[in-house]
């Protein structure tokens, strides 16, 4: 149940500002893609146009093209809630729904659509998830506790058993780990190896090791100045990426020397 | 052995001294018996001049004193600490004797068969009589105009944190707030000339006092319930949104619950803004002696107004006031109560 993403020739406006251009690549399914590079090159723009967060901006718009298994994520009659629901996203910040409980946030997707569904089945969707993002065993015994009673890593997990609890096809993580402590970070990103059997994975993140720990293919933004748009630099495997790469603008990010 | 103490280093200092903690309170005490001291040589002393020479003198000494033994600095934070506790003092005093002198004068006729006889065949001095049509009314009538206000305000509230942008949301806003200072007299005025071109000048009924109040409740309502709809987070939307809910059922399920504790403390400040208004009742639902249960057909009592003309009257009506103001007073505390039992209710669940 995942499924391969195509991007050509995508760009991405604020109003008339173009702030992502020219993107053309590939996202295989059950893969890690990490896309990396300096602040404010486009890369969360770039992985909110995939599953069309971006168009809660308002202006925000995009031309090119997204294909999700060859079919045109922006086509005239998708519906952008159809697309959210095959494409799930975790964002920066840890963000349970403070009036809902561990278990309700687990069933936020089912409970928000007024999905009828009976007991046992939200109960079996619920620890279901919570394996699947290794909180259960935390958590088990305090289900009906509220989910800001956590702390903030196993509240990044909830988060994650909150967007695969919808059974998404692929999973978008904007720097899941920014806010977190390297003891959570290393719970998400042993949680992101196990998914990536399941789901098709796209992580932004800052963290150059991160990438290359959990990521098969690595893409690299960069922008040129302030007001120019973010571009696409290369993108490859992730070892090749950080061996050798093609561009001597990516060696000298990867390598620190600059950004 | 001394080396689980520190020798005196840098952060020790000679000069640093400080007022024991019951500086303020020894120098309140002393000004007070002083300024009483120096009234009764001068004049004779009476509370307000006390009380009146004695903060001044507070402030005066507690500063000097301050400042020559704590420093400039903490001089300042004690008067300003001074200022603040004193204006908060000041703002307190119309308040708590307001609701002592309701209280005193109001309890003389307050009693349960006050409120629960009316005002059929008292008259002259006669001590009997109640207000229980006046409650009636007047829980009517606040019912009736938040029944119509409070969707509308809902809505529009809604609509200008969630869809509005550009000219039209600026107009409504601009019109929200003029809308706000209208008098509660133009108010009555629009609700009497609006029944009167429909249903012909001898109409009377609730209904046009509740479209008055309601008129005057409406923007208190989209102020409030705007506030708390900016206040929920956008990430929570953006959650949402992530999971493939669509927005009307984000704002329903996300929005408003998430701001539901906040937007029942505005309505219940809403209602007690307009339950105590008198004069567009006065025009519209006017005042009479029994009960009257039909919100469409009829003239009503309510309390503000039943207040208002037993005043008039004089003799045992001035109690007869009192009485009804306390129990103004009584209901919207009561409101007030439940509104912070449901708010509570609903607030987001933090941590512990």
């Amino acid at each position: 149940m995942s499924k391969r993403i195509d991007v050509s020739d995508l760009d991405v406006f604020y109003g008339d500002f173009l702030a992502v251009e020219g993107v053309n690549m590939t996202i295989d399914a059950r893969q890690a893609t990490a896309l990396i590079g300096p602040s404010g090159c486009g890369k969360s723009t770039f992985l909110r146009t995939l599953n069309r967060m971006h168009e809660v901006i308002p202006g925000a718009r995009v031309q090119g093209k997204a294909l999700m298994d060859g079919q045109d994520l922006y086509g005239t009659d998708v519906d952008p809630v159809t697309v959210r629901r095959q494409i799930g996203m975790v964002f920066q910040r840890p963000n349970p729904f403070p009036t809902m409980s561990i278990s309700d946030n687990v069933l936020a997707g089912v409970r928000l659509n007024n999905r009828r569904m009976s007991k046992g089945d939200q109960q079996d969707l619920v620890e279901q998830s919570l394996r699947g993002a290794n909180l259960w065993n935390e958590v088990k015994d305090r289900l009906a506790r509220p989910g800001s009673s956590l702390s903030g890593g196993q509240q990044q997990r909830l988060c994650i058993a909150r967007a695969i609890a919808v059974k998404p096809q692929v999973l978008l993580m904007d720097e899941p780990c920014s806010a977190l402590d390297p003891i959570s970070t290393l719970a998400i990103e042993d949680l992101i190896a196990e998914l990536k059997s399941d789901y098709t994975i796209v992580i932004v993140t800052h963290n150059m090791q991160q990438a290359a720990r959990v990521s098969d293919r690595t893409a690299f933004f960069n922008i040129a100045g302030t007001g120019k748009p973010g571009k696409l630099i290369e993108m490859d495997d992730t070892a090749t990426m950080f061996s050798s790469p093609r561009e001597q603008a990516t060696e000298d990010y990867i390598s620190g020397r600059f950004g | 052995m001394t080396a689980d103490v520190a020798p005196a280093g840098l952060l020790a200092d000679a000069t640093y001294r400080r007022l024991p903690s019951w500086a303020p309170w020894g120098f309140a005490g002393g000004a007070l018996v002083l300024a009483f001291l120096v009234l009764l040589v001068a004049a004779t002393p009476g509370v307000p001049g006390v009380v009146a020479l004695g903060a001044a003198l507070y402030v005066l000494s507690l500063s000097i004193t301050s400042r020559i033994v704590e420093g400039p600095r903490r001089a300042a934070d004690r008067l300003a600490t001074t200022l603040v506790t004193g204006s908060f003092l000041l703002a307190l005093i119309p308040l708590v004797s307001l609701l002592l002198l309701v209280l005193t004068r109001g309890s003389t006729s307050f009693s349960w068969a006050f409120l629960t006889t009316d005002m059929v065949g008292i008259f002259g001095d006669m001590t009997d009589g109640g207000i229980q049509h006046a409650i009636v009314g007047t829980l009517m009538v606040t019912l009736a105009a938040a029944v119509i206000s409070v969707p509308i305000g809902l809505l529009t509230a809604i609509y200008l944190v969630e869809y509005g942008r550009g000219p039209l949301a600026r107009a409504i806003t601009f019109l929200v707030d003029v809308m706000t200072g209208i008098p509660s007299i133009v108010a009555g005025l629009f609700a009497f000339a609006l029944f009167t071109l429909i249903f012909g000048p001898a109409y009377r009924a609730g209904v046009m006092g509740a479209v008055a109040l309601a008129l005057l409740m409406t923007p208190v309502v989209i102020r409030s319930v705007e506030e708390m709809l900016r206040l929920v987070p956008n990430e929570l939307r953006e959650a949402s949104y992530a999971l493939g809910v669509p927005k009307w059922l984000t704002i329903v399920k996300v929005v408003l619950r998430t701001a539901a504790a906040g937007i029942v403390t505005g309505v219940m400040l809403a209602v007690a803004r307009v339950i105590g208004e008198t004069a567009p009742l006065l025009l519209t639902v006017g005042l009479v002696t029994q009960v009257n249960w039909d919100l469409f057909d009829g003239r009503m009592a309510t309390l503000p107004v039943f207040a208002y003309r037993q005043y008039e009257q004089g003799g045992t009506g001035i109690d007869r006031a009192w009485a009804a103001a306390l129990t103004l007073i009584l209901i919207v505390m009561l409101l007030n109560l439940v509104a912070r039992l449901v708010s509570r209710w609903f607030a987001p669940k933090g941590a512990r």
